[in-house]
Formats: structure tokens, sequence, C-alpha cells
């Protein structure tokens, strides 16, 4: 099997399995005040600690949550009922038009549950935000914003965002600004005190550790109302029994891909090029989305013209070749990716694309394999494009 | 894959006869919760899951495809369309005809695929002949009828040497929990069943005229002619009674004047069935057959002719309640399943001039 699918999971990295199957052979509630419990709460707080260090953040920083989803479910909702608690006239929620659902669903919900205003920040033809629109945004709205959400890295395009200046534009004004970098950690450097940002999502299956498992980075200062009520384990923000052996796992999950991020980067983009230019030389006219440059290493996206991806998806997989459509589903039914249509692509465009996303375990085989089998895919799915035009 | 029991097995024994099979589910509504139907019908979200999970346990990939708007616009507009027009559609044929041996065929070829295999209960054996299921209460013949011979061709029907209580037997003994999942029945795309109601969202109300087939009075009036169907005796709501004191059905609609005419249950029979867009295989005609003009409805001894002009049908026995719209399927008895002839879309039902002397009036 190819598997060009990492940006959805990738594999654990074997250093993680051990991490947690040991955690997991020993016994204890780390909110237990006996030895057993005192030695599951050790393992933790030194994951936290381990996290901390890896992505530049206090221990106390690092709240641990069930993954991606909730922690900007916790980022956008809960920083808006607390700024709008503190001050009425803040109802509004500002984020980017190419976030993830957890972000963008997220906010979405704010709008029909809690009367919150939105503005979804545009991007370009490559998927970036521009700073400009949300300089202009704060002039209007300056005390009207309760949370801004940008993510660090999309997901589908890998295009990344010019956080820093986003966070610390934000920040000038006094506005919380979240970033989702479970794309991101790994991949390029993260570092949360540099970055500005009042709050940031990070999770364990997209860089070698366990799905479940993910924090959201929250500034010391940062107000945020808990969604889950309980124990108040993490910071009185968080309620539920830590998950011991998954915080070890992530925590060395975390602290290896940042230690090797670097030379990661550059094998994986190397490797990413080869597949980009090999494909543009067997299909011509395939179009890569996103950026050239702020790209992630592992992401390359096209668009086949004349193509359904879900066709060319399953003609690949019938091949033994793992890829995505990049879009979320809804019974299974793909939906023309927000992402495109934000970057100013139509519904075709949108349909035809597919995403390759390379990852530690990639290699030139996984390559090979896939040039192998697009040109006879991409012909046949040409020809099945047809059958939408009834007879 | 809709979900449903026949489905699985009979991804199942495609499987097992060693052909390379994919499960495709098909998705025929944006929004699935938009057709959920309880525990009754297909195309819900739930619906889906199954068909996975019995993909899952035969071992074949899955894929769910989006169908939507090819569905709509061939079977749920065209279910409105026939029904304004005054005819009676079956939307489960329409969806053989556009949907299932024509958008998924089609797609299905281009993609590398060689065959469509479906649950239904019917036989289509090396003779390429269709044929009745060996389970009659079951048989699903009459709404494949319509199909080509071309789609015929890349037609596979795994189930119709067995009964649907083997079918369930085998899907519990292979594991698929769909194994004692409620049969569906009512239209898919009509969430609560009520045919009515749907229509009346769609076409609005159009109030006309029901009148007196013999005589032409007007004897009460209706909401929108579509709501009624050739033969119906119930919800007339005449407040008038019969002169003879018996109930009286539904004879005719005509859509132009709005008009829904009703009448004696004699003269509901016709003997001769005029019929459009026919599907004929071979055989030469005229030819002594049996013909069926309606869904689970009884055959009927007939002589059938296929010209250029459509097909008639001189049946040997007056037949009631034949409807415009609906398929009249030829049959030829054979005691291996009998063997469909040929299918074509009703355009009227007429008495013939002996048959309206024994008491019916010509209607179309």
């Amino acid at each position: 099997m190819a598997y060009l699918d990492h940006a959805a999971t990738t594999p654990m990295l074997e250093e993680a399995i051990e991490a947690y199957a040991s955690a997991a052979r020993s016994v204890g509630n780390p909110s237990s005040l006996h030895a057993a419990g005192r030695c599951a709460r050790r393992l933790v707080e030194e994951s936290r600690e381990r996290i901390a260090a890896a992505l530049s953040a206090r221990p106390s920083e690092v709240i641990f949550t069930s993954g991606g989803t909730e922690s900007d479910n916790l980022a956008t909702k809960g920083i808006f009922w607390s700024r709008r608690a503190a001050s009425l006239n803040r109802t509004r929620v500002v984020a980017s038009a190419v976030e993830h659902h957890a972000v963008l669903d997220a906010v979405d919900w704010l709008n029909t549950h809690e009367g919150a205003a939105i503005n979804l920040l545009p991007v370009d033809d490559q998927g970036r935000v521009g700073v400009d629109d949300l300089e202009e945004l704060i002039t209007h709205y300056q005390d009207e914003i309760a949370v801004i959400s940008v993510q660090w890295a999309n997901n589908e395009i890998g295009t990344i965002q010019p956080i820093r200046d986003l966070a610390h534009l934000a920040a000038e004004h006094g506005i919380p600004f979240h970033t989702d970098a479970v794309q991101a950690v790994g991949q390029i450097p993260v570092d949360f005190a540099a970055s500005g940002a009042a709050a940031l999502t990070v999770t364990g299956h997209k860089l070698g550790g366990p799905v479940g498992v993910g924090a959201l980075l929250l500034g010391r200062d940062v107000a945020c109302t808990p969604l889950l009520h309980g124990g108040g384990q993490e910071r009185d923000v968080r309620s539920g029994t830590l998950d011991t052996a998954g915080v070890a796992a992530f925590a060395v999950a975390v602290e290896y891909a940042v230690k090797s991020q670097q030379e990661y980067a550059a094998r994986v983009a190397d490797l990413r090029d080869e597949l980009v230019t090999r494909v543009k030389t067997a299909i011509p006219d395939a179009i890569l989305n996103g950026a050239q440059a702020d790209r992630l290493p592992g992401n390359a996206h096209f668009s086949f013209p004349g193509c359904e991806g879900d066709a060319l998806l399953l003609l690949l997989d019938a091949q033994g070749i793992a890829c995505s459509t990049g879009s979320a589903c809804s019974a299974g039914v793909a939906q023309p990716s927000h992402v495109l249509i934000a970057m100013g692509a139509d519904d075709d465009r949108a349909r035809s694309s597919l995403r390759f996303t390379l990852g530690h375990t990639s290699t030139v085989d996984d390559v090979d394999a896939l040039l192998a089998a697009l040109p006879g895919a991409v012909e046949r799915a040409r020809r099945a494009t047809a059958w939408k035009t009834p007879r | 894959m809709s979900g449903g029991v026949d489905s699985a097995v009979a991804a199942a024994r495609a499987h097992d006869a060693g052909h390379d099979v994919t499960g495709v589910h098909l998705a025929l509504a944006r929004n699935p919760q938009t057709y959920r139907t309880g525990a009754r019908g297909c195309c819900t979200l739930e619906d889906s899951r199954d068909a996975r999970r019995a993909a899952d346990v035969i071992g074949i990939p899955f894929y769910v495809w989006d169908m939507a708007d090819q569905f709509h616009e061939n079977v749920v507009d065209d279910f409105v369309a026939e029904y304004a027009a005054g005819r009676t559609p079956n939307p489960c044929l329409r969806c053989n005809e556009k949907i299932k041996f024509a958008a998924v065929l089609d797609r299905a070829v281009a993609l590398g695929f060689d065959a469509v295999v479906t649950g239904h209960h019917a036989r289509l054996g090396a003779d390429g002949l269709l044929r009745r299921s060996v389970d009659l209460p079951k048989d699903q013949s009459y709404v494949l009828a319509v199909l080509t011979r071309a789609q015929l061709d890349r037609a596979v029907f795994p189930l119709g040497d067995s009964t649907k209580a083997q079918v369930r037997a085998e899907a519990a003994e292979r594991g698929l929990a769909v194994a004692d999942k409620p049969d569906s029945h009512d239209i898919c795309f009509i969430a609560d069943g009520d045919t009515k109601g749907f229509l009346e969202r769609r076409l609005g109300s159009a109030p006309g005229d029901i009148v007196d087939s013999r005589t032409g009075e007007k004897l009460g009036t209706h909401n929108g002619a579509y709501s009624y169907t050739i033969g119906q005796r119930k919800g007339l709501d005449l407040r008038v009674p019969a002169p003879d004191g018996r109930p009286r059905y539904v004879l005719s609609i005509t859509p132009k004047t709005n008009t829904v005419t009703v009448g004696s249950r004699e003269e509901l029979s016709v003997d001769t069935v005029t019929a459009s867009r026919v599907i004929w295989h071979d055989s030469a005609t005229p030819v002594e057959c049996e013909v069926q003009l309606r869904a689970h409805g009884e055959v009927v001894p007939a002589s059938v002719v296929v010209d250029g002009e459509g097909l008639t049908a001189r049946l040997h026995e007056p037949a009631r309640g034949v409807a415009a719209g609906q398929a009249i399927v030829a049959y030829r008895r054979d005691p291996d399943g009998d063997i469909v002839l040929g299918s074509a879309t009703i355009t009227a039902g007429i008495a013939s001039a002996e048959l309206q002397t024994a008491g019916g009036a010509a209607h179309a």
C-alpha cells in the first residue's frame, strides 16, 4: 500500500506506542492521592513539561483534551463566552474562510445559538489570509470582537498562514487570537510564546501520537469558559479523567516531531517536490492548488480537470493508493471543498481535486506507486464524468 | 447497496462467485435527513452505515456515490410532472431505468467495472432472458422490464432463484446485521408516506370539479386532480350519493379541464390497453401472452401487438383500474419462471363496444 494521506492521520511512532503500552500497564488515576495516583500524575506532569518545552509554552498553559476538535471548540466557544461575560457588546467572532470544520462549525454554532456575529476573513487564490483584511475588521469592530481564530496551516491545500503578523495584530488590540496548529506542529517551526497567539490547538495523531489525545495551549491570562464540567482536572477549564497513557505517548510524539522537524521537512519537501514534478509531467493539465512557497512540506494538492475527485480516489484505492479528496463528508458524500471555493475556484475545479500528503514513513516507492497508477486512473475518471449527462 | 438485506446478500453472492466487487451506496438527497423515513425507507444516514457495515463483513470496498441531482431530475421531478399530467407514475421503475442502470451503470463502466449487481428479485440467466423471481409475491421483474437489452447485458441479479426468506436466512448465516431489517415499502423520497401531501406541496392547490361519467353532473370538488388515481374509491367525499346507492370510483383524470370523472365499478373495466415508449425483446407480434398492468397486480391473458404506433394489448378478460403512466409488462408463461417479453408505458385503457354494452363507457 502507498499511504499518501498523512494529513488525515499518520502512523504512530514506535517510541510513542512503547510509551503508551508502558503507561497503560500501570494503574493509577492522576487525581488520586495515593502512591499509584501520584505515579500517574508524575507521568502526566512530565509529559506536560515536555510538550510545553517543545512548543515554547509554560507547562501551566498546556490543557490536555481529546484532540483537535475539542481544542478548537474549547478555544472558540470558551473564549467567546468569557469575553462576552466580561463585556456584553463583545459578540463578534472572526475566523478565516478556510478553517477546518472544527472551527467553522463551532463558530457557526455560536452564530445560530448564541447570536454571535461572524466575519470570515477572505483568502487569496493561494488560500492565504490577508493581514490587511484583519486590520480593517479590527478597525471597524475592535470593541465587539470576542475572539479571532486563524489556522496555522491549511489541512487541505497546505498553505501556511502569516500567523505571527495576525496574532500580533490581534494582541496589540487586546483581542485573544486562537490558532489551529494541528497540521503545523512537527511540519514547520511552531513557537507558542513567540507567535503572539493566546491559544493554540495541537493533536497527537497528526504527528505520530495516538488518536484521542491533544491539547489546547492557553495563555495563563486568557479566560476561557469550560465546555465540559466535572472534576476540573485541567486548570478548571477542562474536566475528565486524564488519559495518562495517551498523554505520555502524545508527549513522546510531540518532542520527537519537533526535534526532528528541520531534517524531516527537508527530506519530505524534496520528496513532495518530486511528486509534484512527476504528476505535472504525467498529467500536464493538472493544477497544483495552494501556495508555491509557504506550504507544508508534505502537502501536494491538485485539481485534475475533467475528473471527479471521488472517482479518482476509488480508482487509486483499488490500486492500493490511499489519498483524500480533502473535503468534508456527509453520509460519505463529497461536498465541493469550502477551501477551494474560498480561493475562487469554481465547483468543477473544487470537485476535481485530490490531496496527497506525505509523512515520516513516506519513501520514493510511494511516489513511484502513485505515478504508476495515476495516468490510467485520470483517463478512466475523465471518461466517467460523462455519466453526469443524463441519457 | 441500499443498506437493506437484499443488496447485501446480492453483493456477498457476487463476491463469492469470484467477481471483483465494489459496494456502492447511492446518496439521493443532498441532505440525507430530508429523506429520512424511520425504519421503513432507504437513503438515510443509518442506511448508509448499514450498507457500509455489510460491505465490511463481506470484505469489499465501499463508496457512497452522490446521485442526488440525477435522482431529483429524473425520478422526483418526473414523478411530480406525471401526476400533474393526470398520469400515475412508478418511481421505482424510473429509478431503475434512469439511475441504477443508466447513471450508475455508465459511471461504473467508465471506471472499469463490467456490470451492476443489484438485490432485485428477478432472474436473469445465461439465456439473457429476464424472468420472474421464484418468490412471486416479492418478484420485481415488473419494475425491471423497462431495461433495454444493452442495460440487461450489464445487469446481474443474484437473488432471483431465492425466496426472501432464504435471503434473510443466508444474511443471518453470513453474519450480516441487516438480516432482519424490515422491508421498505414506501416511496423513498416521500418521508412520511403522504403522497397526496407531497404533491400538494409541489403542485399547490388546484380546485376543480368531480363529475359523473354518464350525466356530466358536478358531484363535488377536489383540491387538485393529481391527488386521485384511476380506480380510487376512498376519499372522494361526494355529497350526492349514486342513484343506485353503489360506490363510485375514479374513472379518469383530465388535467386540461382539471376534472376528475367518477362512475360505477363496471365503467372501470377496459379490454384494450394502448402504450408508448416500448421496450420489446425479439419475439414477433401479435403474440398471445399475459400482461401485468400495475406493480404487484394480477396478470391478464392478452394478445399484444407492437408496431410503429406503440403497443396495443387486447385483453381476453376485462381489467379494472388501468392508469395511464403505469407500465404494461408482457410475460410468456414458462416453467422456469415467466419470461418478460417487453414493457411499455400505458397511455390509455379503452372499453370496446361489447364491453360498454355490458355496462361501461369508454374513457381515456
